[in-house]
């Protein structure tokens, strides 16, 4: 029985197929409207994520599948001190699959261990997300039509940025990829990143505190919040969250062709008139997620893609 | 100073000078009942000084463990007065229960019977991250 903890469970020929059910489903959804019919899927929000649930469920619901769950740890018997453990497995008992978002990074990797249904990380803490990387891997393989051979560049909160690290694990295991690690001094990507990632691939990277600079050799710009709860003094966290803002000026000199990502929620580090260009990519980022998740909700039950 | 030699047990040798009293707590030797002796700051050609581990009885030693808190060490069985063995253990894979996850926002904090699992993520820099939040382990 397989877990989705961490994007590197899955080899890249996964994600690849993963990639394939998602066109399919894409450009043939009818098919895929019953393959889940009894199956019922459990979202277990520790910590209240309501985009994230809202496209478990959704993906759920447009494979014919049903939901049960809870969007907080208060009205969950968490709030009685129940473990993790304990949870999984009496959910394990009414449902064949498991979605779980929890404030204590490894929570989901505990309840894989313990439960008897598949088990998927939807966020622990500001550890792994991988469902918000297989998102960004469609959106970038729908946009640019392959994962290789590509400078993505990130920009903005890259130290604590989740899905930042995980979009660069991912990435670092396709061939000529080159990063672009746009950021403050302050919020440069972790030495963990550089020295247990970068060294170990083919990929290369710069970094550098310039947007403009970076921007016309860039395929892929991944912006990133700044966000308020990752920081502990104030003071730093109002000098540093304007830094990096997107404006339709900074986007004159980027390639016709460039995909816009963003992990969303935004605040203001992509002025709204981008929405515009073609190029801003992040409302479909969202689609693509919803169609992710359907697939992999798929394999991890084990139901085959339907025949053409 | 001299110390018995011993006919049945093990020597653990090369221990960085001042890491006995370490390896003693983590391998659990207080709850031995034969003799165990730690000599600490022994005169070592290769290191300087050194520390010293003796214990009177062939016991089942956790190699990870040693591996883990000092790569550098020799173990040497000693059976009817003679070395039989003599080995370096090499770095564990896993190492469970012998380092606590210092990360404030992990699991472990909040659920108490976890086991404390910490893999190997870069065998070159010795690195160890915890099997469940990723926290690198810190080295003393």
């Amino acid at each position: 029985m397989r877990s989705l903890i961490d994007i590197l469970d899955l080899t890249p020929a996964e994600i690849e197929g993963l990639l394939d059910t998602a066109d399919d489903i894409i450009a043939r959804p009818d098919a895929y409207a019953h393959l889940c019919d009894r199956k019922k899927l459990a979202t277990l929000f520790f910590e209240p994520s309501t985009r994230t649930r809202l496209s478990f469920e959704a993906a759920m619901y447009e494979l014919g599948g049903q939901v049960i769950g809870f969007s907080e740890a208060s009205s969950s018997s968490a709030s009685k001190g129940e473990s993790v453990s304990d949870t999984v497995q009496v959910i394990s008992c009414y449902a064949d699959i498991i979605a779980m978002r929890h404030p204590k990074e490894g929570a989901p990797m505990v309840a894989s261990m313990k439960a008897s249904v598949p088990v998927i990380n939807a966020g622990d803490g500001g550890h792994n997300h991988p469902t918000q990387t297989l998102a960004d891997l469609c959106t970038i393989r729908r946009q640019m039509g392959r994962l290789d051979n590509l400078t993505v560049g990130f920009c903005g909160d890259l130290k604590f940025g989740r899905t930042v690290h995980s979009l660069i694990s991912a990435l670092s295991r396709h061939t000529g990829i080159k990063f672009v690690l746009i950021s403050p001094d302050e919020l440069r990507v972790p030495s963990y990143i550089r020295d247990e990632v970068l060294a170990h691939s083919t990929a290369t990277y710069v970094e550098t505190d310039s947007l403009e600079a970076a921007m016309p050799e860039l395929d892929i710009l991944y912006m990133t919040r700044v966000q308020r709860e990752r920081f502990f003094n104030e003071a730093d966290y109002i000098r540093l969250k304007d830094s990096y803002i997107l404006t339709p000026d900074k986007l004159a000199t980027a390639k016709e062709n460039m995909a816009i990502l963003h992990p969303l929620p935004r605040v203001n580090e992509i002025a709204v008139a981008v929405d515009n260009d073609p190029r801003a990519c992040y409302f479909k980022q969202v689609l693509n997620g919803k169609y992710m998740r359907m697939a992999l909700i798929l394999m991890l039950l084990g139901i085959e893609r339907p025949a053409k | 100073m001299i110390i018995d030699e011993i006919r049945n047990g093990i020597v653990i040798d090369h221990i960085r000078a001042g890491g006995a009293m370490e390896l003693y707590r983590i391998l659990g030797l207080e709850e031995l009942s034969c003799s165990v002796a730690i000599i600490k700051n022994a005169a070592s050609g290769k290191m300087g000084k050194k520390d010293i581990i003796k214990i009177d009885e062939v016991i089942d030693l956790d190699l990870d463990v040693l591996g883990y808190v000092d790569p550098g060490i020799t173990v040497n069985i000693i059976r009817e007065g003679e070395r039989v063995q003599k080995f370096k253990p090499d770095l564990p894979e896993r190492v469970t229960n012998v380092i606590k996850c210092k990360n404030p926002r992990c699991i472990t904090t909040t659920e108490q019977e976890l086991d404390h699992i910490f893999r190997l993520t870069d065998r070159e820099n010795r690195v160890y991250r915890c099997l469940y939040c990723d926290s690198p382990a810190k080295r003393k």
